[in-house]
């Protein structure tokens, strides 16, 4: 036995300035985008810039590069300190950082120059695809290969979390990507019709509740209770939650199919189940927040726990309004609007970026051995620029998508629409703007989180020494 | 749906949700005792522990009523398998059941017009209104919300009308589509030839054009161009020609657009209107079209050529 033994923070490090990084490259294409929709002379003529490149280059950016360096980071970081064992391999963990990235730079090069598979969330051509898979397995070797070689009797609670969350998305991402390749650059999906629909939203709206819901909920249970130095509220409303919401999830996807081809039976079951996703959902919402209960006060003085606390807000608000808006009333005034566009940002904003910043807030200075962030003041500040550019973002699209969607159904006593569909684009025209606005302010708020972060690695004694891992084992 | 995926799913849904009722109950009950803030004393990384508080009531209701409400629903509405429901609801007949519904009111607004001579309809407003909501919802995305169209897309209101502009000639490019085609003429004429033709056809609508190829191509175009243009070049709305000498140009008037159009060819593509709208939504829009026009008893109507039978 070594003498001394200590955690794999260099891999943490890595992909917690990739997710930095990655966070205002996404954030930027999606600002950019945004002003495109405003002002469509943006693309230049040039097709590389068009909307319908760099809209999937967007959602890849921020949901797998950004998103995806922070959870692949605070897992690593989370199953370290839970198990209180090093990584299964360091070697193989490097793999999955340097695999990861030039993922990312395989699909930053090629959406642009349009090699698409035309799947949403599932663009990046096969070659792409089997490289994330690789990685994907790497991944989950390090992760569950930490997990054995535990030396803490009980699995904690957000382990669970991200375990599903690997779990799923493996089986997730190889099942909807199963393709012909009919070139380097060009496949054909095995299924057809409403089945190749079906297995792309079954994809689609798991990637949902797997990467965005999951995996996030599994960094929660760890760095909410740490930051707030208090208990997780109950152990048994984790359990029941995390079983029912991984069960439930499997079933939603239909709801993004309503009132189309799919078969009647499969519309209703996505409805019905995604209305008995509400109640897990805020399962760990519940969690969350009443892990503060006797320390409210620290939210006066501590900004990282407002992020924190603010997206689980936001958590709860858009795990109330998905369900919502899959009852098949609902639905048909909502679908196809920018009212959906407003739920996702919601949640991948409000909920999914709040959480990842509040969490990298708390753990970056324990990367570097140090106390806390260079300024709490700035935290302070990018909350509230970030917080408010959600809300301005949030509230112009669920506007924009009532008005479109009342627009688009008013007919007149002849049977005939009452707007035409560019009547609806003009007047939608002002919340693109209002919207642009929103978008900027959280994008400004990561710049101050880069100056933060650079002022806080300067004060770090480099290198920064490796954290022993504690020799009494824990309970 | 074959007896056993009926089954996989029906299965797969009463196994999910009373597995996971079956667990809520499990855990909602209170074990006595069990000192509530007590944590699990389990401790992870130095001071992560969890309480053990019960499920919040009102979250075990919410959870439950979901529940009740999703057996109640698919009760009621398809959902299991191949399990129709008690309502014998299908979205099949919910649209069957909309349409008639939509038809039976929409009779009663078309009805008054349907023996209306188009004329009439043309100087009724109530029929203006109707005529103008078909062409905005059907006609605009081509011949643009003001009927002024686009390049490729003709203007319907400039009193030019390139298949005639009687109510019936009107009704029937409305009714049953139009195809108008110019074949590509680079092979027959060559590059020379085009400029001139090109430069002929610029002086017929008064353009400036250069006479020496104008002259040149007056010839050619003779023999290539009349059998559909007329000698003088007035078009043939039986073949839906266009006039070439009012200056009113389908494919843009320059000599580069009208090299373009001889050296490839021009395919235009009126859709037929009959089945999807109907008959009464069609002279409503027939006759909102020609009131945007000016009136048009000086058009001109070219005398069809001898022999050139009309394309539909």
């Amino acid at each position: 036995m070594e003498t001394v033994r200590t955690y794999n923070d260099k891999v943490v490090r890595q992909f917690t300035v990739a997710t930095i990084l990655w966070g205002i490259v996404g954030m930027a294409v999606g600002a950019f985008i945004a002003a495109q929709l405003a002002w469509p002379a943006l693309n230049f003529d040039i097709p590389w810039l068009t909307y319908s490149r760099l809209r999937p280059l967007h959602t890849n950016a921020v949901i797998f590069a950004f998103g995806g360096c922070a959870l692949m980071g605070t897992a690593f970081y989370v199953v370290q300190r839970t198990c209180q064992a090093r990584l299964f391999s360091d070697r193989l963990a490097a793999f999955v950082f340097w695999g990861w990235q030039l993922v990312i730079v395989a699909v930053a090069i090629t959406l642009p120059l349009g090699i698409t598979q035309s799947k949403e969330y599932a663009e990046p051509e096969w070659p792409i695809d089997i490289l994330i898979a690789i990685v994907w397995v790497a991944f989950g070797i390090v992760f569950f290969g930490t997990i054995v070689k535990r030396r803490v009797k009980h699995i904690y609670v957000a382990n669970w979390f991200y375990g599903a969350f690997i779990i799923t998305v493996a089986v997730l991402h190889i099942v909807n990507n199963l393709a012909l390749p009919v070139g380097l650059w060009k496949s054909y999906p095995v299924y057809s019709g409403a089945v190749d629909a079906m297995v792309q939203w079954w994809y689609g709206h798991n990637a949902v509740g797997f990467f965005l819901t999951a995996g996030f909920l599994g960094m929660m249970y760890y760095y909410v209770p740490k930051q707030a130095q208090r208990p997780v509220y109950s152990y048994r409303l984790s359990v029941v939650h995390f079983w029912a919401l991984i069960s439930v999830y499997m079933w939603a996807g239909p709801h993004h199919l309503q009132y189309t081809a799919l078969p009647d039976w499969a519309q209703s079951l996505g409805m019905v189940f995604s209305l008995i996703l509400l109640a897990p959902s805020w399962g760990g919402m519940i969690n969350g927040m009443m892990t503060l209960s006797g320390a409210w006060h620290k939210l006066r003085t501590d900004p990282i726990l407002k992020f924190m606390i603010v997206s689980l807000s936001f958590y709860g608000m858009s795990t109330f309004e998905g369900p919502m808006m899959s009852i098949k009333t609902v639905n048909s005034l909502s679908h196809y609007t920018d009212w959906t566009i407003g739920h996702v940002h919601a949640g991948a904003l409000g909920w999914v970026a709040f959480i990842s910043i509040g969490s990298l807030y708390c753990m970056i200075p324990r990367l570097l051995g140090l106390s806390g962030m260079y300024s709490t003041r700035a935290i302070d500040l990018h909350f509230w620029i970030a917080t408010i550019g959600v809300v301005v973002y949030i509230a112009s699209m669920w506007i924009a998508g009532v008005m479109q969607g009342l627009m688009w159904r008013a007919t007149n006593p002849d049977g005939t629409l009452t707007y035409t569909f560019i009547e609806s684009v003009a007047q939608t025209h002002p919340f693109y703007i209002t919207r642009l606005v929103g978008g900027l302010l959280v994008l400004s708020g990561m710049f101050i989180m880069v100056w933060n972060t650079a002022k806080t690695w300067a004060m770090a004694r480099q290198p920064v020494a490796a954290v022993p891992i504690p020799t009494v084992v824990a309970a | 749906m074959s007896a056993f995926w009926n089954w996989y799913i029906i299965a797969l849904v009463v196994a999910n949700v009373v597995g996971i009722v079956w667990l809520l109950l499990a855990t909602a009950r209170r074990k006595r005792g069990v000192v509530e803030q007590a944590t699990t004393g389990h401790i992870w990384d130095e001071d992560l522990q969890e309480l053990n508080n019960p499920l919040p009531l009102w979250w075990l209701g919410l959870f439950l009523i979901s529940v009740v409400f999703t057996a109640c629903y698919l009760a009621f509405y398809p959902g299991l398998g191949s399990t129709v429901g008690a309502l014998g609801w299908t979205s099949n007949k919910e649209v069957a059941a909309d349409l008639d519904e939509n038809r039976r009111k929409l009779e009663a607004v078309f009805a008054r017009f349907r023996d209306q001579p188009i004329e009439q309809l043309e100087r009724d407003p109530q029929a203006q209104t109707l005529g103008h909501n078909v062409f905005v919802n059907n006609c605009a995305a081509c011949h643009g919300s003001d009927a002024r169209g686009a390049k490729g897309y003709p203007n319907l209101t400039d009193g030019d009308w390139l298949y005639g502009g009687t109510p019936d000639t009107v009704v029937a490019s409305i009714a049953k589509g139009r195809h108008g085609t110019m074949p590509p003429w680079a092979a027959v004429l060559g590059d020379q030839g085009i400029e001139e033709v090109a430069n002929y056809v610029l002086t017929l609508s008064g353009q400036n054009a250069d006479a020496a190829l104008a002259a040149a191509g007056k010839a050619r175009f003779t023999a290539t161009c009349i059998a559909c243009h007329g000698p003088e070049g007035k078009g043939n709305p039986l073949l839906g020609a266009p006039n070439l000498t009012d200056n009113i140009w389908l494919y843009g008037g320059t000599l580069d657009d009208i090299k373009a159009s001889i050296r490839n060819g021009r395919s235009g593509s009126m859709p037929a209107w009959e089945n999807v709208l109907g008959m009464d939504r069609v002279r409503l829009a027939a006759a909102w079209v020609l009131a945007q026009a000016p009136r048009a008893e000086t058009a001109t109507a070219a005398a069809p050529a001898a022999g050139e039978a009309g394309q539909p």
